[in-house]
């Protein structure tokens, strides 16, 4: 007798639920194989290594918006914190005699760890402001997206930072196995957020305070921390990325990343993590971001004019989120 | 006599499951109609049908002894059906004739909105049926009832004849629902036919003339009001005799379990003092705004304290937030379910297993056999009807949606049960499920503090009352002295 009136909501296994669940899984297979038929240079281990490489820098940025948006917030910094913490890495990093780091270049982690701790600091006060002080997020991340960029500018001096060390440029360059190390670096973020947010508490945690912020705050949970936690992760994944960025190019630049933010939400978005929070998977985060790969390197392979590839983005965007709109539509 | 709103048979299916078999109702003009059931009787998927928002299978509905068919709740305004939705959604910052006329504003040349006459229709409006609000306040600035008076204004400005009221008391107190009942009386006097639903039964007996009962998506009787009793009409939704509406078999001990002197928070809770003991259920009773849910805010840490101390078992503790709480063994079944109980977008299990994250991790990871165990012990202690601990909880009925809430604090093992409005919106079975898991805790030594503001519940649960107004202690009753009246009399 308590069969209820959403016995809509059980799960029915028609072609459209498929298609739903699985929608972003299936357009990206759909491109992979459309793309081995059109182009011959699609599916070649040089190709596909580097759609995976191009994605890397994307996926790693991606990754960490997720956390941040799964809280129902969103991070407009990352592309500033990307030149920024490359530029700090790399001062350190640097064998040019010109640098103003005292007996640069220093060990190549020891450069990176620095570029990582700048990224989760600004990340910390963005997340300080976002959770303690109650600053809408994109009013928080966008002053940080400016003040970032500023600061990557006074640091730098507006030049470029070159000549950046053999192992620090392994990272961005450098493979294994036959597989470039940037390849690694994003499976690796991927596996351990993957692993935080369906197996440990804080993923719980993460997904909660999304879900609900008054039930989260009355069953006890420290939503505040969790908050600026989220922004601290996207923060330092920023600098892995800007790090992997500054190695690949072999010197930093203080114009790098702009608009990045935007390619990183695409990913999340198309991978179908709600903004509206506590929904989303890191995995979708991940199969976004490739197609957006694919998608461009598609794009490129058959001539096709960047301007168009820009159009056709935008509308992957929209379309995923209409396929997901009509998904929920049953309220 | 003609009956303004007649169906018959009707019936609906969603994805092969039906909802609704054969709905049959007969409303007379200048009659208030109850539609009684449990949750997933039909109701709503009958009143979704009538007002066009679903389409029907099968069945008729006749207006004024006339075919019909709504595709849209437009349509189904424009013959003079209404509806006042359970969950209201007024737009907070603009006017009372803002909300009221909204895409129907009289306009002056060039498409500019007349305000004058638009506030002077809107007030005539509310006047006419005695609801004192002013046209040109913000709906913001109006109190639950309030806002429910002006959702109903709305419907009369269509010149409904036909008027749904759907679970409209469950946010209002006793005081502000007197407010509402008079106003359903004049439009009773005015000829309208008013469906009304709830799952209060006593409103049930105090306002309406006749009832209809579904069950499983069936039309079961309906009938005179005077011609039935509540234990008659409970059988009749419930589908089987109810002994007893209330169970209660704990007793409380003399050893204090909570005791607080001079409790006070920044907003609401002004200086209250009393005790509550080990096996006692002590109700708590006051009207809105009288601060009794800000005592419990307060006691959970989710307020600020501004004074007051709190001792659990003899020893004093100090709270300033839920963590606190949760610590010193107290447990907040909130008022909100929906805005403070549950992750809606979450699975059963996960909601069940919230609050106690930390003990089902003790390393951070989470253990799935811990999750799956704790869910499945209050999945059964708490008869939570669900096909699976992996279902999202917002598919489940109100009353299993409480259901979680409780299981979810009981995995805390308190000792202390604050429970805000327990019942709302729970249809009488799950609501004696609710009655007797409140009595074991009791039984077993916990102590349970809980707001009600339907009297029936207060005395038929509580060991002990006490009633507060303006955020101050306005009396206490034993339950030997308890009756609605000296409830009303204190609260007042």
């Amino acid at each position: 007798m308590e069969r209820n009136e959403q016995t809509t909501a059980g799960p029915r296994l028609t072609a459209g639920a498929i298609a739903q669940k699985y929608g972003i899984l299936i357009a990206l297979a759909l491109a992979c194989v459309t793309l081995t038929f059109i182009s011959e240079n699609f599916l070649t281990t040089r190709n596909i290594l580097n759609v995976l490489r191009q994605t890397s820098i994307n996926g790693v940025l991606a990754i960490g918006m997720t956390f941040v948006i799964l809280t129902r917030g969103i991070d407009l910094s990352v592309g500033s914190l990307v030149a920024l913490t490359g530029v700090v890495a790399s001062s350190f990093a640097t064998t040019a005699t010109t640098g103003f780091i005292p007996g640069a270049p220093w060990p190549a982690l020891l450069a990176i760890a620095i570029g990582l701790v700048v990224g989760m600091a600004c990340g910390g006060v963005s997340g300080t402001i976002v959770a303690r002080f109650r600053v809408p997020a994109f009013v928080a991340t966008l002053g940080m997206l400016s003040a970032a960029r500023g600061l990557t500018l006074l640091y730098s001096g507006g030049r470029p930072i070159p000549a950046l060390s053999e192992g620090f440029r392994w990272i961005g360059t450098g493979s294994l196995f036959g597989v470039p190390v940037p390849i690694f670096v994003l499976l690796g973020t991927f596996a351990v957020a993957h692993f935080v947010l369906t197996q440990t508490r804080f993923g719980r945690h993460v997904y909660a305070v999304g879900g609900n912020p008054h039930a989260a705050k009355v069953s006890g949970l420290p939503v505040n921390g969790i908050r600026f936690a989220v922004y601290v992760i996207s923060g330092g994944l920023a600098g892995l990325a800007g790090i992997i960025l500054a190695a690949r190019t072999g010197s930093a630049l203080p114009q790098a990343g702009i608009a990045y933010e935007l390619d990183a939400i695409a990913a999340v978005v198309i991978g179908g993590t709600s903004l509206a929070g506590g929904i989303g998977r890191v995995s979708g985060t991940l199969i976004g971001a490739l197609l957006i790969g694919v998608m461009n390197n598609g794009l490129d392979l058959l001539g096709v004019e960047s301007y168009y590839q820009q159009v056709i983005k935008g509308v992957l965007i929209v379309a995923a989120v209409m396929m997901d709109r009509s998904k929920n539509k049953q309220d | 006599m003609q009956p303004v709103l007649e169906v018959t048979d009707l019936a609906k299916s969603f994805s092969g499951v039906p909802a609704l078999r054969d709905g049959r109702f007969r409303l007379q003009a200048g009659s208030v109609h109850a539609l009684c059931g449990g949750n997933g009787a039909g109701k709503s998927t009958f009143l979704t049908i009538v007002m066009g928002i679903q389409q029907r299978d099968g069945g008729v509905i006749r207006r004024n002894g006339r075919e019909v068919s709504f595709s849209s709740p437009a349509e189904a305004l424009a013959n003079g059906i209404a509806m006042v939705e359970q969950e209201l959604s007024p737009v907070p910052a603009m006017t009372v004739a803002e909300n009221i006329y909204m895409g129907r504003e009289p306009l002056r040349s060039f498409g500019r909105i007349d305000f004058a006459t638009l506030n002077r229709q809107t007030q005539d409006l509310l006047d006419g049926f005695g609801f004192a609000i002013r046209a040109t306040s913000l709906m913001m600035d109006l109190t639950v009832a309030q806002t429910q008076l002006v959702e109903i204004a709305k419907a009369l400005s269509y010149d409904a004849e036909v008027i749904i009221l759907d679970e409209p008391t469950s946010a209002l107190g006793e005081a502000e629902a007197e407010y509402l009942f008079a106003a359903i009386a004049m439009l009773k006097q005015r000829g309208k036919g008013v469906i009304y639903v709830s799952h209060r039964l006593s409103e049930i007996f105090a306002i309406a003339d006749s009832y209809t009962v579904f069950r499983d998506g069936r039309f079961v009787q309906d009938g005179a009001i005077a011609d039935i009793n509540k234990d008659q009409l409970i059988q009749l939704i419930v589908g089987r005799p109810l002994t007893e509406e209330f169970i209660k078999d704990n007793t409380p001990s003399p050893e204090p379990a909570l005791k607080v002197t001079d409790l006070t928070a920044a907003r609401g809770v002004r200086g209250i003092s009393f005790t509550a003991h080990k096996g006692e259920i002590l109700g708590i009773y006051g009207l809105m705004g009288s601060g009794r849910t800000e005592v419990f805010d307060r006691l959970f840490g989710l307020s600020d304290a501004k004074g007051g101390s709190i001792e659990l078992a003899g020893k004093p503790v100090t709270i300033g937030t839920p963590v606190d709480a949760i610590a010193a063994g107290i447990a907040y079944v909130t008022e909100d379910r929906k805005g403070s109980g549950l992750v809606l977008s979450a699975s059963v299990r996960d909601n069940l297993c919230l609050a106690t994250l930390d003990r089902l991790s003790p390393t951070g990871v989470m253990q799935a056999a811990n999750e799956g165990a704790s869910a499945a012990r209050m999945i059964e202690e708490l008869r939570i009807k669900t096909a699976s601990d992996a279902l999202g909880v917002a598919s489940l009925s109100g009353g299993n949606q409480q259901k979680v809430v409780l299981g979810k604090w009981f995995l805390t093992e308190p000792r202390i049960l604050l429970l805000d409005e327990p019942t709302r919106g729970v249809d009488v079975g799950a609501k004696r499920e609710i009655y007797r898991v409140m009595s074991e805790f009791a039984k077993a030594g916990g102590t349970v503090l809980m707001v009600s503001s339907e009297t029936d519940e207060i005395l038929g649960m509580a060991d002990r009352v006490i009633v507060l107004k303006d955020g101050k202690m306005a009396g206490e009753l034993r339950r030997g002295e308890l009756s609605a009246e000296r409830l009303l009399h204190l609260a007042a």
